[in-house]
């Protein structure tokens, strides 16, 4: 990667309960994702990236400018680092309303250009909270605002920790269309740190992987989820990230055809315009194989596939990844299924796909 | 007994009280955010410093202010020369002898106000390209209001009703030193019982009064 439009980071923390030593390049656009357990130290990378830790050796180097430097003595305190910051929690300040709470890092950072503050409250849909007091707000609404007021200090990137942790699932709901919005839009590059694997393969362009405090994996986010050797990554939650076109929309049937490079795919609603690109997520727990084509099936997917890597732990089931044209997909079989079907590397197989969810690129 | 001599011993009280609270604020403002910050191994010894005039009875503290004070003390040989008076049994005297006997009342609350508002604005506001000052005068200050309160309210009340440390460092000059409490004293020792009532009755509501509000308007932002 061009070292303009990186972000490089290098650390090395002692913690008690993990040692953090890592180095990578982020890039400066779209949204990176930083994966990982509770406890893998990815809350301490983004602070030391913040300058709100300070690691006994580090390097910070943003489009070529470096902002810490352990070896030169270069340090940049944390209100001199052009970045925004949403924390788990809101952090709104209680003495002031919405709208003051906002324009606290805008009057601060006007050196950065002056971004379009009525952009930004429309894309957050906070409008008509901007007179309120933070505790007049629901917990969905003050992280918005709290999102808001991090992108308009007009940052270079924002940093996200787990912005939606805090948030019951009805609330995380309500916010995820909001940053779909933001990802769409991709003004500002965010890297954004989440322990939930949904969420990474629903917004995220790159991701990093960290376990034990180091990096395991690092690359764009369909390559990485189908690293079925990665533990972390074969829990419950495994699946992988492919991109469709839109092809046709049936209006009886309420389904959109999309063309992947692997063979067609039918997915439930109007999922956009015709020849828009979309992302789907699928399930390794919603992929099951067969022999051969099955002719009698309820499932509309059912889709030619080579066994690319088989996967399986100490437990009743296995993780096989799939090459389906270009793209990578992982089933979740049983052990015992491999056994009977005989399932080798570079076999030949159909993989059924039960259900597709279908994201804005 | 005229207005005067009621109304001139209560003047200075609450003249007294005023500028000590005010000194105050701006002294223990520092020594309570840092006591609220730090891990140094000096904060022990801070807060017992701090706290040493709740526990010393005033006459311990005004003795060792007379020495230091006087015109041959370190602080009162410095005050002559700047000034050409003397510190003891003068009004600036009674000031900083107030603000040391007051100073944990200021203190405390303050230390407890900063201690509940946490690191968690703070570094918010940092990130938002805020200093450390800057973020203490925007986001911590505004947010220890009730801190401020507590501190404001106990410094007044607690000055005014100094008795001990103001008859040590002070003394009993009408109109330099002669504070509310001090005429209380003089009137019961001449048997003007009933001036001492006035006096008294005088200094208890004010008392009450500043305590009132304090306790009411605490409330009323709780409620809020």
């Amino acid at each position: 990667m061009n070292a303009a439009s990186t972000v490089h980071v290098r650390y090395t923390l002692q913690r008690p309960e993990f040692t953090l030593d890592v180095e990578l390049d982020l890039p400066l656009r779209g949204i990176s994702g930083v994966f990982g357990a509770s406890g893998a130290g990815k809350t301490s990378l983004l602070r030391c990236i913040a300058g709100l830790e300070r690691p006994a050796t580090g390097k910070l180097v943003v489009a070529g400018d470096v902002w810490q430097d352990d070896e030169s003595n270069i340090w940049r305190a944390v209100h001199e680092r052009d970045i925004g910051y949403v924390f788990q929690e809101p952090r709104l300040f209680a003495h002031l309303d919405v709208r003051r709470n906002i324009e606290y890092g805008l009057r601060r950072r006007e050196h950065n250009g002056a971004p379009d503050i009525d952009h930004v409250i429309g894309l957050l849909g906070i409008e008509r909270l901007l007179g309120r007091k933070p505790d007049e707000l629901s917990g969905g609404e003050a992280q918005r605002v709290a999102i808001a007021r991090a992108l308009l200090c007009a940052p270079r990137f924002v940093l996200m920790d787990e912005p939606l942790a805090s948030l019951d699932q009805e609330r995380k709901e309500e916010i995820l269309p909001f940053l779909d919005r933001l990802h769409a839009e991709g003004d500002v590059p965010i890297i954004y740190v989440s322990h939930n694997i949904d969420e990474v393969s629903r917004l995220c362009d790159h991701l990093v992987v960290i376990d034990g405090g180091r990096v395991v994996a690092d690359g764009d986010v369909q390559s990485v989820l189908v690293r079925t050797d990665l533990p972390i990554l074969a829990g419950r939650e495994a699946g992988s990230v492919i991109q469709g076109a839109v092809e046709s929309y049936d209006d009886a049937d309420d389904l959109t055809g999309l063309r992947c490079s692997g063979g067609n795919l039918w997915v439930p609603g109007n999922a956009g315009q015709t020849g828009a690109t979309v992302r789907l997520r699928i399930r390794a727990s919603d992929v099951s194989l067969c022999r051969s084509r099955p002719d009698n099936s309820t499932i509309l997917n059912i889709v030619p596939a080579q066994v690319d890597a088989i996967e399986s732990d100490a437990g009743p089931s296995a993780l096989v990844r799939l090459a389906m044209g270009e793209d990578r997909i992982i089933a979740r079989v049983t052990r015992r299924s491999i056994r009977e079907l005989e399932l080798r590397e570079g076999d030949e197989v159909f993989a059924q796909i039960k259900s597709v969810a279908v994201r804005a690129p | 007994m005229n207005a005067d001599t009621l109304f001139q011993p209560l003047l200075l009280s609450v003249q007294l009280a005023a500028i000590t609270t005010i000194v105050l604020m701006i002294i223990a403002t520092p020594i309570a955010w840092w006591l609220a910050q730090t891990s140094s191994r000096w904060k022990t010894l801070v807060q017992t410093t701090v706290a040493l005039p709740i526990v010393l009875p005033p006459t311990v503290m005004g003795f060792y202010l007379l020495i230091v004070l006087g015109p041959g003390g370190a602080i009162g040989s410095w005050w002559v020369e700047l000034t050409g008076n003397a510190l003891t049994f003068s009004f600036a005297g009674l000031v900083v002898a107030s603000c040391l006997y007051s100073l944990p009342f200021a203190v405390q609350p303050l230390v407890v106000g900063f201690e509940s508002l946490g690191q968690r604005n703070l570094e918010a506001a940092w990130t938002l390209g805020a200093s450390k000052i800057d973020a203490f005068f925007s986001v911590a200050l505004p947010l220890s209001v009730r801190g401020y309160l507590s501190a404001v309210v106990l410094s007044f009340a607690h000055t005014l009703g100094e008795f001990g440390v103001v008859l040590m460092v002070g003394g009993n000059i009408p109109g330099e030193t002669r504070v509310i409490s001090i005429a209380i004293y003089d009137q019961v020792e001449s048997l003007n019982y009933q001036a001492a009532h006035q006096l008294s009755a005088l200094l208890l509501v004010v008392a009450f009064i500043a305590l009132f509000s304090m306790f009411f308007v605490n409330r009323k932002w709780r409620t809020q």
